[in-house]
């Protein structure tokens, strides 16, 4: 049964027709759900009272899959098919991936995306994604007491084309209606903003798990206007982990580790860096697979020093960020902290350092991502009354995009922190007499050589009527949308030609590979379905069966030795159905059981009439 | 008779509109649809309408529309949790059948 919440005046809906809509931080270490409920951003819990799903993925041998603590408990023990941090791998080759020769996975470069060889199977970090994504619609549909509408999911500012498109497939495979791609920090400072009446330039320093953002927003009366954005869509906690995990292995003079000893050091690492931040110093004591054992301890000024130059690369970006917002850090008003690794005395002194102020951290930062996205995902679907509280989201692309043009060279059309959705066209002509098609190259980044920015797609213009080299006018027209996702189009002028591509081939996944995984989804589905469907008859069968020697223990006596050996083979039969995987034919036997007993049924039915009407007369005899 | 809140209901709506930072009451009522013919209305007030009658309970300003009222006499609203899913739920004693939804209902 549905339970009801408190709408805003006037925005009751009809039964059944609640806009259930939800907003979810896909983290590389932790994963929420959250959504507005009586008017309020709260984040979901699952039965345990954990809101926190920590973003893990295990593969069992039996077909299985695990999500979240259940999967982090294997971690050490079944590393090759437990996922960790997955996030990284979104939208990414190989070689773009850090450190992976010390993850335990089995790898398979495929064009685009990398992929992992599991137990069940080759995965795609878009597929992995997906399971965490699907346990949290679950876990939102059974506290929303309802199907969703649709879901705003947060992706790093600093992701670019390929990831969130890998984000947005990820959803897609999910069974969840994305509403919008929300940057972190910006959904960060709509749930600080609004919780605060803020007003005035503020910074958002965004240091998770696996990324690092810093945008600069200017809030004002109600209008979220994001300036600039900057990152390394590549840093976070656990780089400080591996940091850690390099100087274990040195001081206890390890060679490569196996995978199993890499993970338990590594989860060591983390362990003693989060202690780290309450504590002075933190032990590790690890055993590894051989018996040896690790034992060291390791203080703040020590992991201060060894990761020294994480926290300097993190300003690199808030540099950046500040000069394309054309601002000095004293013109910001305050600075929002997010991410769990902010956490970190040494992060939170270097940002003091350098704004010249204390960081704001009176606000969650492990769940504000969370509960900005769900804030904004309620308005979307249009839960608000659109009053005087009403707001506005500004945000902007993060890196830029372009064309190649002669010699290899970038030709940028659409700049970095242009202010989204955006559309911008740039003309383009024939460099030979006569020349029919004309090849572009839609690729993204800031530098100046086609090499060194990231490849987004390649189309052809086809059928440009011949004419002396530079007469042909080709307009291209780059279109990003509220998600800051691109779409690229062409139109030869002078006749129209249109050739158009969508950037989304050549680094996701095609639509064709995720129609694939949609159908084996629902074909798992299915299994489950089979799954059930046979339990429910074996409960059936055994219940049948149960009442069945009941009743011929205590009116056996009502058959003669042939009727009683035709149940007696009924019951055998169905006993060995129910422990087979058929459920039809379990069905079948548990019909064939009842048909057989009917007769005898009635008998007793008979009888405890007659044993009944005799204690009534009886009865009447006393009175 | 009137309209009341239970205990809990009452110090659920009180937070929630603490939190949200304005209004005066809650308003029960009832409008016309949903699949057994009528449903439930349950929203914030942050001004209250001439005609509203309006009760207090537990401290919480309960307001009805009149053509409400006959609908909802007796009624206690609660707030209970059922598995991960919580919220309201109207006790309403008018009630001859209702959808399963709990949502709508007939008198
Ligand atoms: N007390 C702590 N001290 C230091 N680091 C901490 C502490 N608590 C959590 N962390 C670190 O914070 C990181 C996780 O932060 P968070 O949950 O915000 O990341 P995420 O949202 O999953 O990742 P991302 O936003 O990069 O995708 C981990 O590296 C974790 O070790
Ligand atoms: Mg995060």
């Amino acid at each position: 049964m549905a339970l009801l919440q408190i709408a805003e005046p006037g925005m009751s809906t009809e039964p059944h027709q609640h806009r259930l809509a939800v907003g979810i931080d896909l983290g590389t270490t932790n994963s929420l759900v959250a959504t507005v409920r009586n008017s309020i951003a709260v984040c979901l819990a699952d039965d345990t009272g954990r809101a926190m799903l920590p973003s893990i993925v295990r593969y069992r041998a039996d077909g299985s899959v695990d999500v979240g603590l259940a999967a982090a408990k294997a971690q050490a023990t079944d590393p090759k098919n437990t996922i960790v941090s997955v996030k990284r791998f979104m939208g990414r080759g190989l070689k773009d991936v850090a450190h992976v020769e010390t993850m335990p996975y089995d790898f398979e470069d495929s064009p685009g995306m990398v992929r992992l060889r599991t137990i069940q199977g080759v995965k795609s970090p878009v597929e992995v994604s997906a399971e965490i994504l699907r346990a949290l619609r679950e876990r939102a549909e059974a506290s929303l007491g309802g199907t969703l509408t649709g879901a705003v999911i947060t992706v790093p500012a600093y992701f670019d084309e390929a990831q969130r498109q890998a984000t947005k497939d990820a959803a897609r495979l999910a069974g969840l209606e994305v509403l919008r791609l929300l940057n972190e920090p910006t959904a960060a400072a709509v749930a600080y903003g609004l919780d605060n009446a803020a007003e005035g330039v503020y910074a958002v320093y965004d240091l998770g798990g696996g990324t690092f953002d810093l945008s600069i927003l200017k809030l004002t009366r109600g209008v979220f206007e994001v300036l600039s954005t900057n990152g390394d869509a590549a840093l976070g906690g656990d780089d400080f982990d591996h940091r850690l995990f390099c100087w274990m292995l040195d001081q206890a003079a390890i060679d490569p580790p196996s995978s199993e000893d890499g993970r338990r050091l590594q989860i060591k690492a983390r362990e003693a860096k989060e202690l780290l931040t309450s504590c002075e110093e933190a032990p590790i004591h690890v055993k590894l697979g051989s018996g040896e054992v690790v034992d060291l301890v390791v203080t703040r000024d020590q992991f201060a020093e060894m990761t020294r130059h994480l926290v300097q690369k993190t300003l690199g970006p808030v540099r950046k960020a500040l000069r394309d917002a054309g601002l000095a850090p004293e013109d910001i008003k305050g600075v929002v902290m997010v991410g769990g690794a902010t956490r970190m005395p040494h992060i939170q002194r270097a940002v003091a350092e350098y704004f010249g102020q204390e960081p704001l951290t009176n606000l969650d930062p492990d769940k504000v991502v969370a509960l900005g996205a769900a804030m904004q995902a309620n308005a979307l679907v249009g839960n608000r009354a659109a009053d005087e509280d009403d707001w506005l989201l500004l945000d902007v692309i993060p890196l830029s995009l372009g064309l190649e043009t002669m010699g290899g060279l970038v030709e940028k059309v659409v700049p970095r922190n242009a202010t989204l959705p955006i559309a911008r066209a740039q003309e383009f002509t024939t460099f030979k007499d006569g020349q029919t098609a004309m090849a572009f190259h839609v690729v993204q980044g800031e530098r100046e050589l086609v090499a060194d920015c990231r490849s987004l797609a390649r189309f052809e213009l086809r059928g440009i009527p011949p004419m002396v080299a530079g007469a042909a006018r080709i307009r291209v027209t780059f279109q990003v949308d509220a998600d800051g996702l691109l779409s690229v189009s062409a139109r030869e002028m002078s006749s129209g030609v249109e050739a158009s591509v969508l950037v989304k081939p050549s680094y996701g996944l095609s639509d064709d590979e995720i129609a694939g995984m949609l159908k084996a989804g629902v074909e798992r589905a299915e299994d489950d379905m089979l799954a059930r469907a046979l339990r429910e008859q074996q409960v059936e069968a055994d219940r049948v069966i149960e009442a069945t020697e009941q009743a011929l223990a205590s009116d056996g006596h009502l058959l003669d030795a042939g009727e009683r050996a035709q149940i007696d083979a009924a019951i055998d039969t169905l006993r060995k159905l129910r422990d087979g995987k058929d459920h039809r034919a379990l069905k079948t036997g548990i019909e064939t059981l009842a048909r057989e007993t009917d007769e005898f049924a009635a008998r007793r039915m008979d009888n405890s009439i007659r044993a009944a009407l005799a204690g009534q007369k009886i009865d009447e005899i006393q009175v | 008779m009137g309209v009341t809140l239970s205990a809990s209901a009452a110090k659920h709506v009180a937070g929630f509109i603490a939190k949200r930072g304005k209004g005066v009451g809650i308003r029960l009522g009832v409008k016309t649809s949903g699949c057994s013919g009528m449903a439930y209305k349950l929203e914030f007030v942050d001004e209250t309408q001439d005609e509203d009658l309006v009760f207090d309970s537990h401290g919480v300003k309960v307001i009805i529309d009149p053509k409400s009222l006959p609908y909802l006499e007796g009624t206690e609203l609660d707030f209970v949790r059922e598995g991960l899913n919580e919220g309201f739920k109207f006790n309403n004693p008018n009630v001859k059948d209702q959808c399963g939804c709990g949502e709508s209902f007939n008198v």
